[in-house]
């Protein structure tokens, strides 16, 4: 029988010839993530083991991005306990924040990633690796523990899912479209405890940036992992990056899924994920007279240079809503500086929008934007849930990010086709 | 045998829901145990006694990867989550740091709020005193049972050093 990218990975990483779903296998990781929020209780786990070094102490990256540049006090500790547990174990991956990112967009741009490997971050977006042709995927606290002493990981092996895209994307429509377009379809649970294998001429056409955009919101389905294969758009951004080349898997053509999903997605619109669920999407043109108080760009899932640039493209010349605050919060320190060069700060600062330092921010509802009682935002993250960016009373409303910029200016959501 | 009441929650209970984000800045289980469920219901934790349940529907713990959820809810006293199905993230983290989970659907569609309940963890059986019914969650792989038994992936980790 065939295998998938997936399970070919999971198999070399086992030692093993193949893997079924359903299997319980150990593997060999690649590369173990932690952040601000998860890498303290790890730390402390870690601690308890017992163990005198790191499994790997290059192969560790710690990365504060939460909650920093510390947002208060407990943040501060937070941080300060991954930094002298960096410095303890001589951990070479610790990133102070003048060079550091969302983590998610810093480890792709600086070449830490590369196809064919299976990585580990105790972050549930870390699935954002396999538009890369890597299996990565989140866990806890303790699996990063465990992972940091032994290199090693359990897992359960995922059936597989596979999604076909056809057809050519109309003008303002964005890979953010195709994967909430795709949950809005299967549900939050339509890919649980599967890999999702994202293929067909869309694809293949589609930047990276892109399929980092859409493997990101994989866990928003339930999936474990959401996967690309690796291409001539892959090699050339290996490349750029400096990351070397990495093993390249295809999935053979007798390899088994539990269900094939085929989409011609050349009439579809912007897509906008309502309260409270990622899955609950309508097309732009169906949400009408829905007032907001802010617009987000940026994030793990958005926060990428590509997606500055069309944020940019819809400001430029033009000024957000007085009623409205535009924030933009660039992925790295490296983005914002292209931002600079590009002229993009000056667009966004001209348009009233403030932008950030690197930070997951207001994503999550932890700093630099949080939302008061009653109050709406449309975002280019990639949770909406209740509460997600303040108040329980507040509501997220999730969307690429030309359709965030157009709705920052017209104070209401909106698609650029409509300013 | 451990008993309790249960409380209901429906499908999607995210980990925003179980344990807000705001209140991610420390990972002291008593610290976040004042906050479980918050979103959810605000006045739960004041309501809930040591011991309980929590009874719900699909895809329970969805969301994030913090395993400061299953860590509140292990902190506030809840005995065991029985649901539908879990998220698997969630899934891992119980495991791992020793909140029982039970995956049971029928016993999660039929289980009323407030009804008693007696949970065998050892075999999975699930008494409903108040309705007299009994129910059998899936049992754990060998694999998963071990890290149980010995309380938490790093008590195995250390028992095989």
């Amino acid at each position: 029988m065939g295998q998938t990218i997936s399970e070919k990975i999971l198999a070399k990483h086992a030692g093993r010839k193949e893997v079924e779903p359903g299997q319980l296998i150990e593997c060999k990781v690649d590369l173990v993530l932690g952040n601000d929020i998860t890498a303290p209780p790890a730390i402390k786990e870690f601690e308890r083991i017992g163990v005198k070094r790191v499994f790997d102490r290059k192969k560790i990256y710690l990365v504060p991005d939460h909650f920093s540049p510390a947002k208060d006090i407990k943040s501060a500790q937070q941080i300060k306990m991954m930094r002298d547990f960096a410095k303890k174990y001589k951990i070479v991956n610790f990133f102070e924040i003048g060079c550091m990112g969302i983590e998610h967009v810093l480890l792709p741009e600086i070449g830490a990633i590369r196809p064919g490997e299976l990585i580990i971050g105790a972050d549930s977006h870390t699935c954002t690796y396999g538009a890369l042709g890597t299996l990565s995927t989140g866990v806890g606290s303790t699996d990063m523990a465990a992972a940091m002493a032994t290199g090693r990981v359990w897992f359960k092996v995922p059936e597989q899912l596979k999604f076909v895209y056809t057809g050519k994307l109309a003008k303002w429509v964005e890979a953010k479209d195709l994967i909430l377009y795709t949950i809005g379809k299967i549900g939050v649970d339509g890919a649980r405890y599967m890999s999702m294998e994202f293929t067909g001429p869309v694809i293949r056409k589609l930047s990276i940036s892109g399929r980092l955009t859409m493997a990101n919101m994989a866990i928003e389905a339930g999936a474990k992992n959401g996967i690309f294969a690796a291409d001539e758009k892959t090699n050339a951004y290996l490349r750029k990056v400096h990351a070397g080349k990495g093993i390249i898997y295809r999935s053979d053509s007798d390899a088994a899924y539990k269900r094939v999903y085929e989409w011609d997605v050349s009439k579809i619109e912007p897509q906008v994920a309502l309260p409270h669920l990622p899955s609950n999407t309508k097309p732009v043109s169906k949400c009408k007279k829905i007032k907001i108080n802010q617009s987000v760009i940026g994030s793990c899932t958005n926060g990428r240079i590509e997606d500055m640039r069309v944020a940019a493209k819809v400001l430029k010349g033009k000024r957000v809503h007085r009623d409205l605050r535009l924030i933009i919060l660039p992925g790295t320190q490296e983005i914002k500086l292209q931002m600079m060069k590009e002229g993009l700060m000056e667009t966004f600062i001209k348009a009233g929008a403030v932008v950030s330092t690197p930070t997951c921010g207001p994503c999550l509802g932890g700093h630099m934007g949080i939302l008061a009682e009653g109050e709406r935002s449309i975002a280019t993250t990639n949770r909406n849930f209740v509460g997600r960016m303040g108040h329980p009373e507040s509501e997220v409303y999730l969307s690429n990010v030309a359709v965030a910029a157009a709705s920052a200016i017209a104070g209401r959501i909106v698609s650029p086709r409509d300013l | 045998m451990i008993k309790g009441q249960a409380w209901k929650f429906g499908n999607n209970i995210d980990t925003d829901l179980i344990i807000p984000a705001r209140y991610l800045n420390t990972s002291h289980p008593k610290e976040l145990a004042m906050h479980a469920m918050e979103d959810a219901d605000p006045k739960w934790i004041s309501k809930m006694q040591k011991g309980d349940f929590i009874v719900a529907g699909e895809n329970f713990g969805c969301g994030s990867s913090r395993e400061h959820a299953p860590i509140a809810l292990k902190a506030a006293g809840v005995r065991a989550v029985i649901a539908k199905s879990f998220a698997r993230i969630f899934y891992r983290n119980a495991i791992n740091i020793g909140l029982p989970i039970l995956e049971c659907p029928e016993a999660a569609q039929e289980i009323k709020a407030g009804d008693t309940l007696e949970v065998n963890l050892a075999d999975g059986e699930i008494k409903n005193i108040t309705s007299k019914m009994i129910y059998h969650a899936q049992p754990f792989p060998p694999f998963m049972q071990k890290i149980i038994k010995a309380g938490g992936l790093i008590n195995q980790l250390k028992s095989t050093k």
